[in-house]
């Protein structure tokens, strides 16, 4: 009964993966690109050397962070837009932190960590307390947080914490190598990120497999009525899962300052919040299903910006194909439930 | 206008709520409809007015087999329903809801709608005022708006369902003697009701159904005996009233006042003592609800002491004093009571809260659930998701689910959609809960059952508390005439 | 008055009528049942297609027709999903947010930053001479006529017409509506579509007359701060078109803002607008106000409460299935 059932999903998704592709290979003909050269190029672009292997883990690093993380909010029944700007509050909190000390780095790269995570917990605690307290839904709150940690990010940047020579788009001034996470022979991978991104992973599996408040949590998502009743403090459950989502991210934020640009820069998430939604929507909030899925979007962004290279094409085709799957496997999950219902109706 | 069904099947997945129905209403008279809950009365009607779909059946009208699709199509052939949870706008003005669904011009004629909506009020000598917003009418009152508007619309055949349920007495009186005067006109009138009085009262003819089929018709005058017959297959037996001793005080309210969206109810005072039942009676909306919440501290008095034991407990949260052994049932189950996609299993953890570990023993939880399906008599296992057990053992779920030691129980509408037999193991099961000491208070929209489980009964009527009448020496009918506001010369 | 000041408040009307298209839109949409959460998405799609066509057709007209079509395309798809499949409408709107994003910056690439046609300014005769209101609302273009225009027709639409009472019916209570005969799927899908395609020309207004030309993410944010305003607004067409002049108004403060105090940074402008929505949306939503107005005499409280304060459609984002 379950076999064939995971077998029929596996076979539904591959369709819809399937479509998505036909779909961005018409778009790519309409604007008079070769597809076959096109794919060629975006897979190249992220699987053709260690080097590129390396920076797809380096992409996936943030974007599992991130997916675990929201793994939990959805849980809880929440949409957590604002991950994206917690992701950049991590960076921003762990930028400070780096600017703050100067230890020996044994001690310093935790403690950037920390403070990075603490970042983006607040952030997200914020839009926790704005829709717990203040009746703004998550989405409008994180959203117009997001914006806001964009604003405050460039304003760091261009003002206190701009270079000393002057202020450019590239950043603040490079951090002092001590706090670099160490990476892999020359590669852009950090294993301790890796590491992180793997514990942060299994963490949230258990928490919502094998705890009671992974189990309260879930209740809440269900009905946060009937869940107050039964004697669950909804308003804590909300509250604890931003916060830890909210971690999450900003561990995934502090790793990109630290282990990938070893600075601050604007955009220093680059949309990887809003591309971990993706992920999780297309995993069915199935915790197993997120990191080879995440590892997918991750390939697939990592190997775009060559279609700008070597194509003039926008290297957005990435997101295009990203969000035509996604939306694919979501109308195909649709179209079986409904197909499903209807048959038990007759 | 005749109205004719032949051989009406329906059926929900396995639940054959319509099976095999056929019945024939003549015109100009009042056609009852007669059933305990669930024998598919509702399914019936609903089919009737083109609301729901039929399997397999004939409608005729006029001696003609018609279609009836959609709730449009029921009104083209003059058959205008009345439902159970009056379908409307509350959110939208009288008017409003008189005029949509008037056809599909552009132009809304408010003026002209307007004089016709009056002028059919003051023809049948219902208040009206087209211009209030819906929510604050009662819904005596909005079942009178609902009947003009079909009349209005030209229905021939009138049916109601459920309709003595929410209302005041004089609005019963007034209901009937408007029913009596459409069947006059010459309008078919079909009551659905699960009520024999009001069957007796009202009606020329009586259609009885049990488990889907049509289990005798009967013409006026009417054997109460023969009705019950018919409706439960036997004569109930008289239940017997259990003496249990009452003990000490559990809840105390001095001079309560509870503010309510609509209006505040004042000066509550009231002692409840171990072991005893009270009983609320009331329109639904008249404050039960909110008074139960207060009890377990779900609402906040605006003045006045709740004590708990001889402890104020205002202010207290409500996860503080289901710890002190208060406990509140809701009438939504899937709504409020349990959680739609848990199991069994995973509510037996969630619900017991002194011995929750961080890490869950699913063994130990599969376990509990195990012990409580047998002991509850609990239709499932402990891996079924809650939603997919029927009414009857939702209830069961529910009550198997309260800690062993209880101070006070509240209920809402404890049997509420379950067959006879679930309710009478109900409150088997609450009797139980009694001997060990614990306080009940529940609220019912049945005055019968209300009369036959509670001590002392207090009534509601339109933010006004008045009572304790003793449950032994009251009647229905004076039950019925407090709550319709006679409340005052009594207490 | 100052003529900087009727030129600063003609800009404001000006540059708040792709929000007054977009929420208006949106409005209807919800007032039926139906969030469309993809607006930030589908406004930019439009623009980039209404500046490509106009671009390479050289016709306007056909610009602001391929952008409503495109907007009703979006619309229609989550028409589909939400309706006719079920399915979250969060989840399908916040996919085609990004997807549509991405689509308008693939194929928009090689239109970035070139010059293209404009929405020609059209005074009206004698009524662009009336004092004040003349330079204010007369001395504008087709477009920010056309958003006057239906502010007007969506209120007179939903609360004076019979239609308009159907639609307030299938997002209060569709199955109320549907015992009255309503088919409230297929009307629902109506008002996506047709929500749809005013969000498609908000986007037309963008790249075609208020924020000339194509780049990269060049509407982006608009999006989010039109379904903002439609709660702010309490789902009543005047309320949201007020929203959408607020916030237009606090926009065009802020860049004088920017002139008259040099020194402030530029990033505050660009947060104001996002900030503002929370703090809106905080009011009407949040326990703020009534803690505020608890302050008020009683009288005043209420209607004041009344004023600002208003609920969702009932069945705002839930599914209605025939039984
Ligand atoms: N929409 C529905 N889906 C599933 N079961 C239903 C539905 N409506 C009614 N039923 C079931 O059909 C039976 C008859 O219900 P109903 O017609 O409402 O009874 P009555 O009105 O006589 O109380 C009941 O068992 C009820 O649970
Ligand atoms: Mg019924």
């Amino acid at each position: 009964m379950k076999l064939p059932r995971q077998l029929a999903d596996i076979g539904l998704t591959l369709g819809s993966v399937l479509l998505a592709i036909l779909v961005t290979t018409l778009i790519l003909i309409a604007v008079g690109a070769p597809p076959g050269e096109a794919y060629r190029n975006l897979l190249a672009g992220a699987l053709e050397s260690p080097v590129k292997l390396a920076d797809v883990m380096t992409a996936w690093v943030p974007l599992s962070l991130a997916s675990a993380g929201l793994l939990i909010t959805f849980a809880a029944g929440l949409w957590n837009i604002g991950i994206e700007g917690q992701i950049v509050m991590g960076a921003v909190a762990a930028t400070w932190a780096v600017r703050l000390f100067d230890l020996p780095s044994l001690l310093y790269i935790p403690v950037v960590l920390l403070a990075g995570m603490a970042g983006g917990l607040a952030w997200a605690v914020l839009a926790g307390v704005l829709k717990t307290h203040g009746n703004v839904h998550e989405i409008f709150g994180g959203l117009g947080l997001n914006f806001i940690a964009a604003a405050f990010t460039n304003y760091l940047i261009f003002g206190p914490w701009r270079p000393a020579s002057r202020a450019t788009m590239s950043g603040t001034a490079p951090f002092p190598s001590t706090v670099w996470l160490p990476n892999l022979g020359g590669l852009r991978v950090s294993p301790l990120a890796l590491l992180a991104a793997l514990i942060g992973m299994i963490a949230v599996y258990v928490a919502l497999r094998g705890t009671s408040w992974g189990l309260k949590l879930k209740a809440v998502g269900k009905n946060s009525r009937a869940s107050q009743l039964i004697g669950i403090d909804t308003t804590r459950q909300m509250l604890t899962s931003f916060a830890i989502c909210g971690a999450l991210a900003g561990l995934g934020g502090a790793i990109q300052t630290i282990g990938v640009y070893h600075r601050l820069i604007p955009q220093i998430s680059g949309g990887y919040g809003y591309l971990a939604i993706l992920v999780v929507l297309l995993a069915g909030m199935r915790t197993v299903w997120v990191p080879p899925i995440a590892f997918f979007f991750a390939a697939v962004g990592v190997g775009s910006p060559r279609l700008e290279l070597r194509m003039q094409l926008d290297s957005s085709l990435g997101g295009v194909l990203q969000g035509t799957i996604v939306l694919f496997v979501l109308l195909a999950y649709g179209l079986r439930v409904r197909l499903a219902e209807r048959k038990s109706e007759r | 206008m005749q109205i004719e069904l032949r051989n009406i099947h329906k059926h929900f997945g396995p639940v054959r709520a319509n099976d095999g129905i056929s019945l024939r209403v003549q015109s100009g008279t009042i056609h009852g409809l007669l059933g305990e809950n669930g024998a598919g009365k509702s399914t019936l009607m609903k089919i009737l007015s083109g609301y729901l779909s039929l399997d397999s059946g004939q409608i005729l009208v006029k001696g003609r087999p018609v279609s009836i699709q959609s709730p449009a199509q029921g009104i083209r052939h003059g058959i205008g329903m009345l439902h159970q949870d009056p379908l409307d706008f509350p959110a939208m003005r009288v008017l409003d809801n008189f005029l949509l669904g008037r056809g599909s011009r552009l132009r809304q004629h408010r003026a002209r709608a307007k004089t016709e909506l009056l002028q059919l009020a003051d023809r049948f000598g219902f208040p009206m005022d087209p211009e209030e917003m819906l929510s604050t009418l009662s819904i005596g009152e909005r079942q009178q708006l609902e009947i003009l508007r079909l009349i209005s619309l030209g229905a021939e055949t009138l049916i109601l369902d459920e309709p003595t349920t929410g209302i005041s007495t004089p609005q019963k009186v007034q209901l009937f003697a408007t029913l009596h005067r459409l069947a006059a006109e010459g309008r078919s009138v079909i009551f659905v009701s699960h009520k024999l009085e009001d069957a007796e009262e009202l009606c020329h003819r009586v259609t009885v159904l049990r488990h889907g089929r049509v289990s005798g018709e009967i013409e006026a005058p009417f054997q109460s005996a023969q009705l019950v017959r018919l409706m439960f297959g036997q004569d109930l037996p008289p239940s017997e009233r259990a003496t249990i001793p009452t003990g000490q005080p559990v809840l105390q309210l001095d001079h309560v006042t509870l503010p309510g969206p609509r209006f505040s109810i004042p000066n509550i005072s009231m002692t409840i003592r171990a072991g005893e039942v009270i009983g609320l009676a009331g329109i639904e909306g008249s404050g039960q609800r909110l008074f139960l919440h207060a009890c377990v501290g779900l609402v906040r008095p605006s003045s006045g002491q709740i004590l708990l034991d001889g402890q104020d407990m205002v202010g207290q949260s409500y996860h503080h004093l289901l710890k002190s052994g208060m406990a509140f049932l809701p009438a939504n189950r899937l709504e409020e009571g349990l959680v739609e996609g848990l199991t069994l299993a995973e509510h037996c953890i969630l619900t017991d809260r002194e011995n929750m570990p961080f890490f869950v023993r699913w063994s130990e939880a599969r376990e509990k659930a195990r012990q409580k399906i047998s002991e509850y008599n609990i239709q499932g296992t402990p891996d079924s998701p809650i939603e997919s057990l029927s009414g009857g053992n939702q209830q069961r779920a529910l009550l198997s689910l309260l800690p062993s030691h209880l101070r006070l129980l509240a209920l809402e509408h404890p049997t509420r959609g379950l067959d006879v037999e679930s309710a009478r193991w109900v409150w088997d099961m609450l009797q139980q809960r009694r001997r060990q000491g614990t306080a009940i208070v529940f609220t019912s929209a049945d005055l019968d059952e209300i009369r036959e489980r509670s001590e002392r009964i207090y009534v509601f009527s339109g933010g006004n508390l008045s009572g304790p009448v003793d449950a032994t020496e009251t009647s229905t009918t004076e039950l019925g005439m407090m709550i319709g506001g006679k409340a005052y010369e009594i207490a | 008055m100052n003529n900087e000041l009727l030129r600063t408040l003609a800009t404001v009307v000006a540059v708040s009528a792709p929000l007054v298209y977009a929420g208006i839109g949106e409005t209807l949409t919800e007032k039926a049942g139906v969030i469309n959460l993809s607006l930030d998405g589908s406004i930019l799609l439009s623009a980039m297609g209404a500046f490509a066509t106009a671009y390479l057709t050289g016709s306007l007209f056909w610009g602001f027709v391929v952008a409503a079509l495109i907007g009703a395309a979006v619309a229609a798809l989550i028409a589909f999903a939400s309706i006719s499949l079920r399915q979250d409408q969060v989840a399908v709107g916040f996919v085609l947010t990004l997807l549509c994003a991405d689509l308008s910056s693939f194929l928009g690439n090689p239109f970035v930053h070139k010059p293209g046609p404009a929405i020609p300014n059209m005074p009206i005769p004698i009524l662009k001479d009336l004092p004040i209101v003349g330079p204010i609302l007369f001395s504008q273009d087709l477009v920010v006529y056309g958003s006057f225009l239906l502010i007007l027709l969506s209120w007179l639409w939903t609360f004076k017409t019979q239609p308009g009472l159907r639609l307030q019916g299938i997002g209060e209570r569709p199955e109320a509506a549907f015992a009255r005969g309503t088919n409230v799927n297929r009307l629902r899908f109506f008002y996506t579509v047709l929500g749809g395609a005013l969000v498609g020309i908000a986007g037309a207004a963008y790249s075609l007359d208020i924020k000339l030309g194509w780049s990269h993410n060049h509407t982006a944010g608009n999006g989010w701060i039109a379904l903002a305003i439609v709660i702010f607004g309490g789902w009543h067409p005047l309320r949201v078109a007020f929203g959408a002049y607020l916030f237009g108004g606090l926009k065009a403060l802020g860049s004088v803002m920017q002139r008259v105090a040099p020194g402030v940074p530029t990033q505050i402008f660009q947060a104001a607008p996002f900030a503002l929505m929370i703090v809106a949306l905080l009011l009407v939503s949040g326990n703020v106000l009534d803690r505020l107005l608890a302050y008020l005499p009683r009288r005043t409280r209420q209607r004041v409460t009344s004023l600002v304060r208003s609920s969702p459609p009932a069945a705002l984002g839930k599914p209605f299935v025939e039984e």
